[in-house]
């Protein structure tokens, strides 16, 4: 719970906060009111940490920590196996 | 994964190692701290300490959530999630941290309603989903998932819930920094700051290290040559006798950090005078408690919490290697008593404990095996 894992945006849904996110080809729903300030549009990359947006990040910087994850190993498929099972809405 | 390559250049990284070891002074000592998990993660699995001069030291901090929860708290969780009518809901990585009773994991075996969540959206939905009873969500985490428990909060108090709590045990970092800094055990000559929880509390909160206490900062991101990077900025400020604030990770770290997640912290949440850490004892106003606004879903409330204080296991160093007096090769139930399957401590709980870093990639290294083996002879 302690990684922020990047996600790219595909959509913005109808509720307020609430995105379509894909990380690592897992697509769930996160809450982006945490960037209510400067919210995503999609296409960005968010760093997400527990089903949050916390900061948005560019696209070369998804790419390093995303290998940042795959080098941990079991802890990142743990957590994406958490965020496959999460039913944000 | 061209991107990548930019932060991994081997000869980007022999450069930095080169211009770091030309700044040491001879016969100087340096002992540097990184306080996030994340970090010690990234110097074992590649070996960066290899990297470094001999007269530099990298130490441990305590920047792992779930490595600084006493024992303590572990038994109040589990005396909540033991009511008949409640299910408790907690992170993957609290599953295994071990109470006096043993942990969540072992408590859900023997049958009782403890569920696993990604996030505390999850369970305000399992709250919804189950109006008969009564949800807690183990709150744990610093700054960086604070404001999601903040936004969980204030989300179920706009629905009108009546069933979902939070038992918070939510650790704020800079105080820890601090008990660090005053503790006669250990001298060190600067600090690589946390990535991710300065996404949120951005980088002025370090400045009062930098005036008062004189040691540079710099603020690092989670790639090898970040951490390179980071070390030779520290050591830069070092020579030019100076001790300021530096953010390294700026491509992703604001210097103001995130203004709306301290907003919401700060709506529903307050410090608590003091809470003890794992190891470090108790660390006044280090830790967050659920407002009086949003009394409603504080469990420590809501039911009769024993708040029992459990010592740590004799065997257990843990608060050594958490505030970077020892090398977890050091404790002496190091791999041997304790590993992840086992854990003793917490420390070998959490893949970003030091304990666990150490012992998942420690051993790549030859030198390092016979470190290991030398060292966990007791
Ligand atoms: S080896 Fe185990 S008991 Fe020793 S410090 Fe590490 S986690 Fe704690």
């Amino acid at each position: 719970m302690c990684l922020g894992i990047p996600g790219e945006v595909i959509e913005l849904l109808e509720q307020p906060d609430l995105a379509r996110v894909d990380v690592s080809g897992v697509r769930r729903v996160i809450n982006i009111g945490l960037l209510a300030d400067d919210p995503p549009a999609p296409g960005e990359w968010v760093l997400i940490h527990v089903g949050f947006a916390l900061s948005k990040i560019d696209e070369s910087e998804a790419a390093a920590a995303l290998s940042f994850l795959e080098g941990i190993g079991q802890s990142y498929a743990d957590e994406l196996e958490a965020l496959a099972e999460s039913r944000i809405e | 994964m061209r991107f990548v390559d930019e932060f991994r250049d081997a000869d980007k990284a022999h450069a930095l190692s080169a211009k770091i070891a030309a700044l040491c002074e001879p016969g100087r000592q340096y002992k540097f701290m990184e306080v996030c998990g994340g970090h010690t993660h990234t110097i074992y699995k590649h070996g960066l300490e290899d990297y470094l001069p001999e007269s530099i030291t990298l130490v441990h901090g305590p920047g792992c959530p779930v490595c600084v929860i006493p024992m303590g708290r572990v038994d109040d969780a589990m005396h909540l999630a033991a009511q008949d009518d409640v299910i408790m809901t907690s992170f993957g990585d609290m599953m295994r941290v071990p109470g006096s009773q043993g942990s969540f994991f072992d408590a859900k075996a023997a049958g009782t309603d403890i569920r696993m969540v990604y996030s505390p959206l999850d369970s305000l939905k399992i709250a919804r989903n189950n109006p008969d009873q009564r949800v807690v969500f183990m709150a744990i985490g610093f700054e960086t998932t604070a404001p999601s428990t903040a936004m969980t909060i204030m989300r179920a108090a706009a629905e009108g819930l009546e069933n979902f709590s939070v038992f918070c045990n939510h650790v704020t970092i800079i105080p820890a920094i601090k008990a660090i800094l005053d503790s006669p055990d250990l001298r060190l000559d600067g600090f690589i700051g946390p990535g991710h929880v300065s996404t949120v509390i951005g980088c002025r909160p370090y400045e009062f290290i930098a005036r008062d206490y004189g040691k540079p900062v710099v603020v690092a991101g989670f790639e090898p040559l970040d951490i390179l990077q980071s070390i030779y900025m520290l050591m830069v400020q070092l020579s030019e006798h100076r001790s300021e604030v530096e953010n390294q990770y700026s491509r992703v770290v604001p210097w103001d950090g995130n203004p709306v997640a301290l907003k919401v912290i700060g709506e529903t949440m307050q410090l608590r005078p003091y809470f003890e850490w794992r190891g470090l004892g108790f660390i006044s106003h280090s830790a967050l408690s659920v407002r009086e606004q949003y009394a409603k879903f504080d469990a420590e409330l809501l039911f009769d919490v024993p708040g029992v204080r459990v010592a740590d296991p004799k065997a257990c160093q843990c608060g050594e290697v958490l505030k970077g007096v020892l090398k977890p090769w050091e404790c002496k139930v190091f791999g041997t008593a304790c590993t992840p399957e086992t854990p003793i401590g917490t420390c070998m709980v959490s893949p970003e404990g030091a304990c666990a870093a150490y012992y998942n990639f420690g051993r790549m290294n030859r030198n390092r095996v016979a470190e290991v083996t030398i060292g966990s002879r007791p």
